[in-house]
């Protein structure tokens, strides 16, 4: 399998950086806003964001909690094990907030369905934001669409996305990684079927 | 998506006893609890996860405290409840135990959550019916669920459970929860000891690896948890014979007052399986000691329990898709 770098660390951090003023730009000094990243991998990518938004704005006004969609998924009992919950830390309601939801990659769009879905038990919020740092377009299973993309990648289902981060992973890139048999110019439009997590 | 399987899975398709599970399986149960704990802090405490179950509660022995648990475990995960009680059903009219189920199962109902006063009960359930069975006490047998929700509590009070040095005060012999707490904290690598009247011991259960005292100052005083067992008012003298002079003569010798609690010198921590008889087993002001994790027990014990069902239902296969 090999693997072709879409952001490298460089460009990663420009990305991130973007994002955050383009928050600023929307919601102002971010009062009333609520940052949630999505477990596991979402919260990489929204914590990196809470650090930025605080060093730009020099003050921290909005809330920041991490969020775990495990018992609200839409594949209980059609995956061949459960999958293990990760940590929620949500410790505010979310009534009246401007909701930004975090994630790294969006896919098929059906973990951000099972957010909202768990959203809904802290509270109704005023509104709700999709952010991601990669957005593999035409793969969409639900009608779910962000509105801050760090990165549109048009690829093919069965290539895949991965987003490692220096905490982790050693170093900030994003990576796609081609199909075994499949070089990267392919034009076979295989129905998916791996997530991305 | 054809994963093999992994530790993500329990090895068992029913919950009949700690006996059968494997260490990874309580882990596995453990950690999945500690996502459910955290639901049921939740403004709303509900997941959706098995809204396309039907779970039939049979309790053929009375129960509070376990059926609300599980009750309120099964609602939180949107599953279907049926409740059935064996008061004024057809059991006084004289149907065996398989036929009761089997008419239930025919309602399509995909798992069953039993207590039931004859040991072995879930054991023989599961083999003549086709459905996920839960043992919620088993007679003088079994009670997986009181086990795994005690281990989880020390864990979470102390955290770990291996090497915890844990006293088992009571009545022993007529316990199910003391069977499976043995099992439960051995399996998890902690120490056991257990404490009680001679006559409430049951016999060679040292073969299990635990230690015996009969001087429950000596006892206490080498443990760091001690779970005082209530005396099972209701299985006393089924050999026709008294197992112990009097309530007043056991709360002396076996009881934990204040004074002896004190007398520990150290930070002990309190647990019972409830209900609790104040002032034999316990008296109050130990039960609501701030060492005393007898209410935490309760909270964990439905976390504990949605885990469980949620884990079992994993592993049934879908039907008609």
């Amino acid at each position: 399998m090999s693997a072709f770098p879409i952001l490298t660390a460089k460009a990663f951090g420009l990305t991130v950086g973007r994002l955050c003023y383009q928050l600023i730009e929307d919601h102002g000094n971010l009062e009333g806003v609520a940052l949630i990243g999505l477990q596991p991998r979402g919260i990489l990518l929204a914590r990196r964001l809470r650090t930025e938004l605080g060093r730009i704005t020099g003050t921290q006004e909005f809330r920041y909690g991490e969020l775990d969609i495990t018992f609200h998924r839409d594949d209980f009992r059609h995956r061949a094990t459960p999958l293990a919950p990760s940590a929620t830390q949500l410790d505010f309601m979310l009534d009246g907030r401007k909701v930004v939801l975090v994630d790294d990659v969006l896919y098929t769009g059906r973990t951000i369905r099972a957010g909202l879905d768990a959203l809904l038990a802290f509270g109704r919020p005023a509104s709700v934001q999709l952010l991601v740092l990669i957005d593999r377009r035409f793969s969409r299973e639900l009608p779910i669409q962000p509105d801050y993309v760090g990165k549109w990648v048009d690829s093919i289902g069965e290539q895949r996305v991965t987003v490692e981060w220096k905490e982790i992973d050693g170093a900030d890139q994003v990576l796609l990684h081609a199909a075994d048999n499949d070089g990267l110019n392919s034009t076979t439009f295989a129905q998916g079927t791996s997530a991305d997590r | 998506m054809s994963t093999a399987v992994h530790s993500d899975q329990l090895s068992v398709e029913h919950l009949l006893g700690i006996k059968e599970l494997t260490t990874a399986d309580i882990e596995l149960i453990f950690r999945t609890a500690d996502g459910f704990k955290e639901v049921l802090n939740r403004p709303i405490k509900k997941v959706p996860s098995l809204r396309d179950i039907t779970i039939a509660n049979l309790f053929f022995e009375s129960s509070t405290r376990t059926r609300v648990s599980f009750e309120l475990a099964e609602k939180r995960l949107s599953a279907d409840v049926v409740n059935f009680s064996s008061s004024g059903s057809s059991v006084s009219k004289g149907e065996t135990l398989v036929d009761t189920v089997n008419n239930i199962l025919a309602m399509k109902v995909d798992m069953v959550v039993m207590r039931h006063p004859d040991p072995g009960a879930a054991v023989f359930l599961s083999r003549h019916v086709d459905a996920r069975i839960v043992n919620a006490g088993d007679g003088t047998h079994e009670h997986p669920t009181q086990a795994l929700l005690d281990a989880y509590s020390i864990r979470e009070k102390l955290g770990k459970v291996k090497g915890v040095k844990v006293l088992i005060v009571g009545d022993i012999l007529h316990s199910r929860v003391a069977l499976s707490n043995i099992l439960c904290l051995k399996q998890l690598g902690a120490e056991v000891m257990l404490c009680g009247p001679s006559t409430l011991m049951p016999r060679h259960i040292e073969d299990l690896g635990v230690r015996l005292e009969y001087d429950l100052d000596k006892a206490l005083a080498w443990c760091d948890v001690a779970n005082m067992l209530r005396i099972q008012m209701e299985r006393q003298g089924d050999d026709g014979v008294s197992n112990f002079p009097s309530l007043r003569e056991y709360a002396m010798r076996y009881g934990l007052d204040l004074e002896r609690y004190k007398r520990i010198g150290k930070d002990v921590v309190i647990m019972h399986p409830g209900p609790i008889n104040r002032g034999v087993e316990v008296t109050s002001q130990v039960a609501d000691h701030a060492n005393s994790i007898i209410l935490d027990q309760v909270e964990n014990g439905v976390a504990i329990r949605m885990a469980v069902l949620y884990l079992l239902a994993a592993r049934i296969p879908r039907q008609g898709v």
